[in-house]
């Protein structure tokens, strides 16, 4: 089976500075990856390489069999990104943004519903425009986006931000339910006590480039997680 | 392509509908260029009548102006690369935006068409040739908004570049939009010629942006 994610020192930039500086990684369908590092280490320019965002330059780059340097804009239908901006309109009431996003991307409209229930988007917080909403609520919301579609690669920017407990609870819950219906998660944070217990893999970035990386906590009893100091050298 | 054009047009006018920016802000915009023309130009009615065709192009073009930077103020800040990422066709993006401007433009055309009657005292002999004249035109000012607004709107200093960038464009817009106006107004001016330029402008920019939307939106 063709991996998920295939970078091969893959290099991309944003503007002149390298924000990928010869990253490789290999991800294999089904798997839960958590990306962490500091600042500026180069995790979100990985998930917007993997969505077809930032264009590669150097090196070899394949998500879900799609060669991003060929043509990046083919992948997006097949994937969902949970970012830093949320990608829906203010004006547009819950129910509405996540139609437009399911109808863009091709998806079946029967999963709206049933994705807007599972984020607690329920009674009139569905007739509400978005610009109205909380900054959590608003999560919620590219959530259920994400629900609804059900892309083949899920890429989570910190998941948890701004979340609540419960909500956090959700998101974990939702990474575990995606991964066992045969879809990958990428998925950057700064929050390793969230993060770790989900993964499969914890990969290790700095500089554009991929450290190392060490175990997961997925399907481990906990208490028995691996920590970044841990990572080996790829 | 034409149902990722019918949704992204579907969802540019909703938003319109809910916010009524161009409604309440640059319908006003467009009559008020005609009433401060109205002042400028004096109580005579000759050069009124004179002027009527070309101040209601340059009414349509400023308003178009302002309606093309509301579309893409529509995906810039928390929208982020919403579009892009949604996967919808460039093709499919430009051609529903261009429909949503075209939507605004008419109505506020209609609004600036009885201005023109009301402030300016034109006589219309054939509506069918302003009609005609108006879609073409606007399909032209939209068109190519929509095109030189992707151009510019990755960059910081795009509320000054698109309007050096677009107003020039629209020239041919202006030239012949005016004449036909004149043409409809007289009754006994040739009209066709400047039908055919503002559909060819039109054709030409629909099928420009339908195909270099797409490297465009990636490029920015």
């Amino acid at each position: 089976m063709a991996p998920a994610v295939l970078l091969r020192a893959a290099v991309a930039l944003t503007g002149r500075f390298p924000a990928l500086a010869g990253a490789d990684l290999v991800v294999a369908q089904g798997q839960v990856v958590v990306l962490e590092g500091a600042n500026g280490a180069g995790k979100t320019s990985l998930l917007r390489v993997c969505a077809g965002l930032l264009p590669v330059t150097g090196g070899e780059a394949q998500v879900l069999g799609c060669d991003l340097r060929a043509d990046r804009a083919g992948v997006r239908r097949r994937v969902g990104m949970l970012g830093h901006a949320a990608g829906l309109y203010d004006e547009l009431t819950v129910a509405e943004n996540v139609r437009f996003a399911v109808r863009a991307a091709g998806g079946d409209p029967a999963g709206i519903d049933p994705a807007l229930d599972r984020l607690g988007l329920v009674g009139r917080l569905r007739k509400t425009p978005l610009g109205r909403l909380s900054a959590g609520q608003r999560r919620r919301v590219t959530l259920a986006v994400l629900v609804a579609r059900r892309p083949e690669l899920w890429l989570l920017d910190e998941p948890h931000a701004s979340l609540d407990a419960r909500a956090r609870r959700l998101v974990n819950e939702l990474v575990g339910e995606a991964a066992t219906g045969g879809a990958t998660v990428l998925l950057a944070s700064h929050e390793p006590e969230e993060a770790l217990p989900l993964a499969d893999r914890v990969v290790t970035l700095a500089g554009g480039r991929v450290l190392g990386e060490v175990p997961g906590g997925r399907g481990r009893p906990a208490g028995r997680l691996g920590l970044a100091g841990d990572a080996h050298v790829a | 392509m034409w149902r990722d054009a019918l949704l992204v047009a579907g969802k540019d006018l909703r938003i319109e509908l809910r916010s009524r920016v161009v409604l309440n802000q640059v319908g006003p915009f467009g009559v008020l260029v005609l009433v401060l023309f109205a002042f400028a130009l004096g109580p005579a009615p000759a050069p009124m009548l004179q002027a009527a065709p070309g101040l209601f192009w340059v009414a349509v073009l400023f308003a178009g102006l302002l309606a093309v930077q509301r579309s893409f103020a529509l995906e810039s800040g928390d929208r982020g690369d919403g579009l892009r990422l949604a996967g919808l066709d460039p093709a499919g993006i430009f051609l529903g935006k261009a429909a949503a401007v075209v939507a605004e433009l008419a109505v506020l055309e209609v609004l600036l068409g009885a201005g023109v009657v009301l402030f300016y005292g034109a006589r219309l002999h054939s509506v069918g040739v302003v009609a005609a004249a108006c879609l073409a035109g606007t399909l032209g000012v939209a068109a190519t908004g929509i095109l030189y607004g992707a151009l510019s709107s990755g960059l910081r200093v795009r509320e000054t570049l698109l309007p050096f960038l677009l107003l020039p464009a629209v020239a041919p817009i202006l030239l012949a939009g005016t004449r036909a106006w004149q043409a409809a107004m007289s009754g006994g001016q040739p009209v066709w010629p400047w039908l055919v330029t503002l559909s060819v402008f039109a054709v030409v920019y629909l099928a420009l942006g339908v195909l270099i939307f797409g490297p465009l939106q990636e490029s920015t």
